[in-house]
């Protein structure tokens, strides 16, 4: 659509439809519905990173008072799945089933228990008299491929559902590769040609509400689950999958969600509550403790080697990247992860010759899954530092690097079209950008000409670096999503949506979208989300896809809505219109003469008087396009030479994210997501021991930052206009999460002259790369 | 174990087991603002409650440690038809993103902005830091404070 004049709703900053409730501790999460009389769900963790049952006995469990049910593969139907939460067929290895006869990391299933309390389901877990057959683990991803290693997924039933490379027996979850024009060549005839690897680290979302599903049985005998998801529809049709039972048997309910940020995309909870349901035909509450959501699911752990070519200007020839992502022991988002490391990162940059291998590979820890990001974290890190360094090395202003190679509006990359997420791309064009701008203002907010001035004496030395980004909004031509409306005796609307709003705003924003095009108040649509029983399909809330494409879904849905609303108009106006000549303002119709009648006298009329019918619509919206927001990210580090710790001064993010269509919802979504980058980028990591036993699973020894910890942050939203979105929106929230890695990275090398290519930057890594730069 | 309290201005008569957390307690009685984030190790501040006054961790509380006392929960402090200013402040910063850490972030403002009428952004970080956010970095959440102070100021001019 092409920009309007004026926009009345949209790019206000409404308050969050759910945020008085919320503040007022009204709203409601899945562990505050009434759980009276709920047995507590219980997975048996694995003592082993991998073994196989050998054999197992829960007779004692059984019999411990308060036990109501133990599982064991035994007891389940053994069908093999994925756990990603992805669309169907979903890009994830088919390797998983509610239990197996296999434990593949340290806190894999080995059983479920439904107990009266935690403490009774544990100690059931350990009556459990199980015979292990202890096997070698493989714990280093650079070693699973080798021949004689280990082979974690030995099942026969374990395939990749879609034609792209698997192969279990040797430990590979997935491998892509493209390629345009003769990389090698290219590489050999530049100017300059340099490569170098970047990895990045295990690190877990930290939502504050960790994962929680409670189910039951309603009086039809169906499962219902209440469940704190991201993907309300596919949680319905993976929990159907997997436990052997119809869809139709299955309702999924998502209230309000204590975050996300992509682990609960992972559908953990549902297949083992329904299991323990059905077994019990008892209410049961699962909920994972802080320990246990750290083993749930996890960023991947990628090493990415970039090699790139430059002529002399400092301009791109080619790039080649290589990943290898540890998947841990399932599968789960393996293949469509480490493609994203290409098809997130490389199309930034002008490059005519191009070329991509990634590899996923199992080993016998943490499974990595959706994070936001979503390889573009890891990647960015890669491609951001690079270009530092060669610019460095070139003698060209980092900022100038970036200006004199990146991607503009007009513009497409051989990158779009040749990687998607399990298939080809989509060819497409860059249709908006305000990446210049957030350059230009980034530099200025940060002070970028100080890095010039000569270094203080003493031993905290001050340095400044910066980074460009991009990320999508949705995944073309897979996404999908719906939206449907009905007007109400006042005038007022019902908007329901699959959307899933996790604590990100989307209910508001979608009432936003819908408000603009009604001539009404967000506070006159009234937003149900997401119940898959009362609101249409939508994939979910992942691949930064709900404003631009949900979004788009709302749009049009109230589109719709208008047409019937302008027809009855017509009908009830004197002069009798021509329905497109009417306006919807200010709650009203307003024919071409200033006429006008309320849109409450419409209901009315629509419901009660003539022609009666429900003014009402249902629309989806699919997408060809997956326009990339931009960003610019500049920070100023203090970095103590004697302790190497990096102290943070200040981090200035300028981000294009199309239309606001709820600037204070943007902004809140870009600080988030920096400030957890930030987190990944300085002080998270998984801590493990030499049998694979993650040690840190407590906010005590895993530290996400706090108040305490935050520098001066600068956060601006930069406008532009994307033609495909809804009132010109792209995607705003995941992007802000990958441009502390690599800006943190080169201003600690701006500050004392190392590089660290492996993050995180913990201060014992940093003054340990600064001593060994003193000796060489 | 049998005691009483005031819980939000009322006596009310508690029973409950000896190792009772009063987390737990609070959330049987339907104080269901309480949440948890942590496993009962006082790391995350999703738990805070306000005990005569100061902020606590109810996680790490046992219940019994109430008795004779007055324990706040959020639910005491205004509804969305009169909503306390420091709730209100939270709203209109845009500092409310999933909600789960937002009433122990409310409790919290309340304990501090009870004693420091105009703190500094550095008090402000000093007294949340114990409430884990992982939504809204933060920003929006000293914003909200800030406004807060001064609503509550403006509040009290006569």
């Amino acid at each position: 659509m092409t920009a309007p004049q004026k926009l009345n709703v949209v790019g206000t900053s409404v308050a969050k439809i759910d945020s008085m409730g919320m503040a007022c501790g009204l709203e409601q999460y899945v562990a505050d519905y009434d759980t009276t009389g709920a047995l507590i769900g219980y997975v048996v963790p694995s003592p082993h990173a991998h073994a196989r049952i050998k054999k197992i006995d829960a007779t004692r469990a059984r019999a411990i008072p308060g036990v109501h049910a133990v599982l064991t593969w035994e007891d389940v139907p053994r069908i093999v799945h994925t756990t990603a939460g992805q669309g169907f067929v979903e890009p994830s290895a088919y390797d998983s089933f509610v239990l197996d006869k296999k434990v593949r990391f340290v806190g894999d299933r080995v059983a479920l228990v439904a107990a009266d309390t935690r403490e009774i389901a544990e100690e059931a877990g350990r009556a459990l008299d199980i015979e292990w057959e202890v096997l070698e683990p493989v714990l280093d991803p650079d070693k699973a491929m080798e021949p004689g290693a280990p082979v974690i997924h030995d099942e026969p039933e374990a395939h990749m559902p879609i034609p792209v490379p698997y192969d279990a027996k040797k430990n590979m979850a997935a491998s892509a590769s493209m390629g345009v024009g003769d990389i090698d060549a290219v590489l050999k005839g530049s100017h300059l040609a340099r490569k170098q690897v970047y990895s990045t680290h295990y690190a877990q979302h930290c939502p504050i509400e960790p994962h929680v599903c409670m189910g039951y049985l309603d009086p039809r005998d169906r499962l219902t689950l209440v469940s704190s998801t991201q993907v309300p529809f596919h949680a319905r049709r993976i929990t159907a999958q997997a436990l052997g039972i119809p869809v139709k048997r299955v309702r999924v309910i998502k209230p309000r969600v204590g975050g996300g940020f992509g682990t609960k995309q992972e559908v953990l909870l549902e297949q083992m509550v329904g299991a323990l349901v059905l077994a019990t035909r008892r209410k049961v509450l699962m909920q994972f403790t802080r320990a246990e959501e750290f083993l749930s699911r996890t960023r991947h752990p990628i090493k990415v080697t970039i090699e790139g070519g430059f002529n002399k200007d400092g301009t791109i020839t080619g790039v080649r990247m290589t990943a290898l992502s540890n998947t841990g022991a399932y599968g789960s988002h393996g293949l469509t992860v480490m493609c994203n490391c290409g098809s997130k990162v490389l199309p930034l940059y002008r490059m005519k010759t191009v070329a991509f291998d990634a590899t996923a590979v199992y080993t016998n820890l943490p499974v990595g899954g959706a994070y936001r990001g979503y390889g573009a974290t890891q990647a960015a890190f890669a491609m951001e530092s690079f270009l530092d360094e060669v610019a460095h090395e070139m003698g060209i202003d980092p900022v100038e690097m970036r200006r004199i190679n990146h991607i503009l509006p007009g513009e497409g990359s051989p990158v779009f079209a040749a990687l998607g997420e399990g298939k080809p791309g989509v060819e497409q064009k860059i249709g908006s950008s305000g990446l210049a701008e957030c350059l230009t203002q980034g530099a200025e907010a940060i002070g970028w000409h100080r890095r010039k001035e000569p270094k203080a004496p003493g031993a905290k030395k001050r340095g400044f670096g910066m980074c460009a980004l991009m990320q999508g909004s949705s995944i073309p031509d897979i996404d999908m999503a719906a939206v449907s409306m009905k007007m109400n005796d006042d005038g007022s609307f019902n908007l329901a949506a699959g959307a899933t709003d996790l604590g990100t705003g989307s209910d508001t924003i979608l009432a936003q979208i819908a408000a603009e095009v009604l001539g009404i108040e967000t506070s006159d649509i009234i937003v149900t989300s997401s119940d898959t029983d009362l609101t249409p399909f939508d994939v979910g809330a992942y691949a930064s896809s709900t404003t631009y494409l949900s979004g788009e879904a709302a749009r049009r849905a109230a589109t719709t809505v208008a047409e019937q609303i302008k027809k009855v108009a017509s009908e009830m106006l004197e002069s009798h219109p021509a329905p497109e000549t009417i306006e919807l303002r200010n709650k009203a119709a307003f024919g071409p003469d200033g006429s006008s009648v309320t849109l409450g006298q419409i209901a009315l009329r629509s419901l009660y008087e003539s022609k009666q019918h429900q003014i009402s619509s249902v629309e989806s919206a699919i997408s060809k396009k997956s326009p990339p927001p931009f960003s610019a990210h500049f920070v100023e580090v203090e970095v103590d030479t004697e302790t190497g710790y990096v102290k943070l001064l200040k981090y200035v993010t300028m981000l294009d994210c199309g239309t606001a269509i709820n600037p204070k919802l943007a902004e809140g979504q870009v600080e988030g997501a920096v400030v957890n980058g930030i987190s990944f980028a300085m002080t998270e990591e998984y801590i493990f021991d030499e049998k694979g036993r993650m040690r840190n699973t407590g906010f005590a020894d895993y530290k996400i930052l706090s108040t305490a910890d935050m520098p001066e942050m600068v956060t601006r939203l930069i406008p532009t206009w994307e033609e495909t979105g809804p009132f010109g929106a792209k995607s705003v929230s995941e992007i802000g999460i990958n441009g502390a890695c690599p800006a943190i990275a080169n201003a600690i090398f701006d500050a004392v002259g190392v590089r660290i290519r492996h993050a995180p930057f913990t201060p014992e890594k940093v003054l340990a790369a600064i001593q060994a730069a003193k000796q060489a | 174990m049998r005691f009483n309290a005031k819980i939000n201005g009322l006596k009310r008569e508690i029973e409950c087991a000896p190792g009772a957390t009063l987390l737990e307690v609070l959330r049987l009685m339907g104080y269901k603002s309480v949440k948890q984030g942590c496993d009962r190790e006082g790391t995350c501040g999703a738990c805070t409650v306000l005990l005569d006054g100061t902020p606590i961790l109810s996680c790490i509380t046992p219940a019994p440690r109430v008795a004779g006392r007055e324990v706040t929960t959020v639910e005491a402090l205004g509804d969305p038809s009169r909503p306390h200013p420091i709730q209100a402040a939270f709203v209109n910063a845009g500092a409310v993103q999933c909600g789960y850490c937002t009433p122990g972030m409310l409790l919290s403002t309340k304990a501090l902005l009870d004693r420091n009428k105009k703190p500094t952004d550095e008090q402000i970080a000093t007294a949340l830091s114990g409430n884990l956010c992982r939504c809204t970095g933060y920003v929006k959440i000293v914003e909200a404070v800030r406004n807060a102070a001064a609503a509550l100021t403006e509040e009290q001019k006569p």
